[in-house]
């Protein structure tokens, strides 16, 4: 047994140094010099300042923005040690509902979303919790059923808001894979710079 | 179901066996030592460590020497987990687990189970991330496929007593397979979207002036080889959910294919070291078909939606979104569930506790088949090739002859110690859950009232003793009680199958090679594979259904009458 523990120790020993940080490593300077973008994580700067991820959703609650899908995730609550409180967008600690099919809560909530969001029927993605929490598309359904409320908010017309979520829109991936989509983040921005355009 | 949504299902299946044939046969070349193009590496390691690769072991040296490495595996990590606080590359600064959880994740990711009882941005640092969790996908992977090596040397010849090196495999697949494979794997995730970083999380202003804080880290790499090494613990808490770890459709069809590939490969290395590869084919015919049919339901299911919330309001157009991200689609979810299931792979997409009824059952019942269709790097084949040894000693019985499997003859202690092995599963998954199910102290993890709390509980030892490690995500899994058993259920799992299997390889090594008769039953047919497939059906599958009745089935049931708890 005790001419086992040389080979065990010896081999894991080396594997650590080299698929534990030599490799990691290495990949990390060359993915930094050569797509430093995607490997620093998509952000966003406007103006010298952070703003976000191209991939990770926020949350918008104002009017004048288009609202991204419900977010299960939460934060620490630092009135109460040791539990915590809805925070959504926190992507610092991604978490979906787990709620199950036959939830008596889940269906509760979702009479409350779709009452919000009526007419019936809503688009699924506008009033279900996404796997992530940080969810940053929409589904087309559904920024169309916003495009009245976010254009009454910018005093645009209706039809340069649509128009505008059709520039954003991106459909499936090599024109097969996933859903077609609209990004939030990069919806309103773009909204943002509509209306620093037109005004005079 | 849509027919684009079947098109990207036959797309991404389609280029996965397209890849696994090359890859079976490289992978053969592997193992006969014919690849060499790190040799110089080799050579250091095999001299530090004192290793004479071509030193022959039988399956009790080669078995030990195997328990060795995971030995050391799990001392080192369980260590640098408990002391990360103390160790560089923490930006966010994060304590060292306690003993319970440190324990339970150390025995889960060198079990290749990778079940997470923590939340990756939430709880781990870079250097635990990297040097432990991402070193363990690589040398549990590499164990699991050393052992289906051994277990396929085992046909090779009549009167063998050696069944290879296991130090010398388990190097040379680490090297020439799971190390370039994740490279080139690890870029292209990086191209499509994955951080590789080790800036500390990055502090944004929203547009609307709120502050959010932004997980991120060396995602990429780590992610390349969970898949590839049909792993499946998740650099973040939601797995490939994460918009990090799953940025894209494309990135989710990648990962389907990395976490295929090498078990699909594996099948067609077995008709190579045989010197018949339509015997690979048959068993990867058998582990296609299941894979199809599991995709099929639970894409019917989850993209017909859960008829209360249709009734309440909800366009069914999109298919049941609670716990699903948009980008990805019902079609690519279905996929990824029935492969992440099928291959002990346990990376998830999507949230399963949310899925209806049946299509959160099809990936419970595909583990308790017993991880084969196609299982886990390596554990899939020694798994499949134990069913077969079962399906011909069933032929056998049919027909009043002595079982032969590739011209070893199957006879009782073979089949004593298969079953002993196929036993480990339901006697694991069913025990414990009991228990659980009455202890107080378990049943307060339980989030769900009705038969989903019960399914939750279920498909956590399921996942554990599968070495799958997807989870209903509702329960509170990081307490001591389940830290402990689920840790317990991973070892049964893992090391109290393989050691009957490795007898069992053992045993057949060193029976005499007979050739093929007019009495032979041929294993590479239509009928072997049906066989086959019913078999693990039967002796998979069928001691679980009480169980499954009172779970998702009843769940189903209820819901359709229009219960809810």
């Amino acid at each position: 047994m005790i001419s086992l523990l040389r080979p065990a120790l010896a081999t894991v020993g080396i594997f650590t140094l080299l698929l534990g940080l030599a490799a990691p490593l290495t990949m990390t300077g060359i993915a930094g010099a050569v797509l430093p973008q995607q490997a620093g994580g998509s952000l966003i700067e406007h103006d010298g300042r952070v703003i976000g991820s191209a991939l990770i959703g926020q949350d918008f609650t104002e009017a004048r923005y288009f609202h991204p899908r419900p977010s299960a995730t939460t934060e620490a609550d630092p009135d109460n040690a040791g539990s915590t409180r809805a925070a959504p967008y926190n992507a610092a600690a991604s978490a979906a509902s787990q709620a199950g099919p036959s939830s008596a809560a889940l269906l509760e909530t979702l009479r409350g979303r779709i009452a919000e969001a009526g007419p019936a029927p809503v688009p699924a993605d506008a009033v279900t919790a996404s796997a992530s929490g940080l969810d940053p598309d929409i589904s087309l359904e559904n920024a169309a059923r916003q495009v009245a409320r976010v254009a009454q908010a910018r005093r645009l017309p209706e039809q340069r808001v649509a128009a505008l979520v059709t520039a954003t829109a991106e459909g499936p991936e090599l024109g097969l894979l996933g859903e077609a989509r609209v990004n939030v983040l990069r919806l309103n921005l773009a909204l943002d710079r509509l209306t620093a355009a037109s005004r005079p | 179901m849509t027919a684009t949504g079947w098109a990207q299902i036959a797309l991404v299946l389609a280029v996965t066996v397209a890849a696994a044939i090359p890859l079976g046969r490289y992978i053969a070349a592997v193992a006969a030592g014919r690849v060499t193009f790190l040799a110089r590496i080799e050579r250091t390691i095999y001299a530090i460590a004192g290793i004479d690769p071509a030193k022959g072991m039988g399956w009790r040296g080669y078995t030990l020497a195997m328990l060795a490495a995971n030995a050391a595996g799990f001392a080192v990590l369980y260590a640098l987990l408990r002391l990360q606080g103390m160790l560089p590359f923490n930006p966010q600064g994060f304590d060292g687990l306690t003993p319970w959880l440190a324990f339970n994740t150390a025995v889960s990711f060198v079990t290749n189970t990778n079940w997470q009882a923590y939340s990756g941005e939430a709880a781990m640092s870079y250097l635990s991330q990297m040097a432990g969790l991402t070193v363990q996908n690589f040398l549990s992977a590499a164990t699991g496929i050393s052992l289906a090596l051994a277990f396929c040397r085992a046909f090779a010849a009549g009167g063998l007593k050696e069944l290879g090196n296991f130090w010398a495999d388990f190097t040379r697949i680490t090297l020439y397979l799971l190390l370039p494979l994740a490279i080139v794997v690890g870029f292209a995730f990086v191209a499509i979207g994955m951080p590789q970083t080790l800036a500390p999380y990055a502090e944004a202003t929203t547009l609307e002036g709120a502050q959010q804080t932004i997980a991120l880290g060396p995602v990429a790499f780590q992610v390349a080889i969970k898949h590839l090494g049909t792993n499946g613990g998740g650099f973040f808490g939601v797995n490939s959910a994460h918009p990090f770890e799953g940025p894209s459709a494309l990135a989710t069809a990648l990962q389907i294919w990395s976490h295929q590939v090498i078990p699909f490969a594996l099948a067609l290395t077995f008709g190579h070291m045989v010197g018949q590869v339509r015997q690979g084919r048959a068993l990867l015919a058998v582990m296609l078909g299941y894979v199809l049919i599991a995709t099929a339901l639970v894409y019917a299911a989850e993209a017909g939606g859960n008829p209360l919330h249709i009734a309440a309001g909800l366009d069914p157009a999109q298919g049941n979104m609670e716990g699903k991200e948009v980008r990805f689609g019902q079609a690519l979810v279905a996929l990824f569930t029935a492969t992440t299931t099928g291959a002990s792979n346990g990376a998830v997409n999507a949230m399963f506790d949310s899925f209806t009824p049946l299509g959160g059952a099809v990936p419970l019942f595909l583990i308790q088949l017993g991880e084969v269709l196609p299982g886990g790097v390596g554990s899939g084949l020694y798994g499949i090739l134990v069913f077969a040894l079962l399906a011909v000693f069933v032929a056998g019985l049919m027909v009043g002859r002595t079982p032969e499997y590739l011209g070893k003859k199957v006879q009782a202690k073979e089949v004593k110690l298969a079953m002993l092995a196929v036993l480990v599963l339901p006697a694991t998954i069913l025990g414990f859950t009991a228990v659980s199910l009455v202890l107080p102290a378990a049943v307060a993890s339980i989030p769900s009232a009705g038969p989903h709390g019960l399914t939750e509980m279920l498909y956590a030892f399921t996942s554990a003793a599968g070495n799958n490690g997807s989870a209903f995500g509702g329960l509170t899994a990081d307490t001591p009680w389940l830290d402990t058993t689920l840790g317990i259920a991973m070892l049964l799992g893992r090391f109290a199958y393989v050691v009957p299997v490795m007898a069992i390889a053992g045993s057949l090594a060193a029976k005499p090679k007979l050739a093929d008769s007019a009495g032979t039953f041929p294993t590479h047919g239509p009928l072997f594979a049906g066989l086959l497939a019913g078999v693990i059906l039967i002796l998979g599958g069928l001691q679980f259904m009480p169980a499954l009745a009172l779970g998702p089935l009843a769940e189903h049931f209820v819901l359709a009458a229009g219960r809810i708890f």
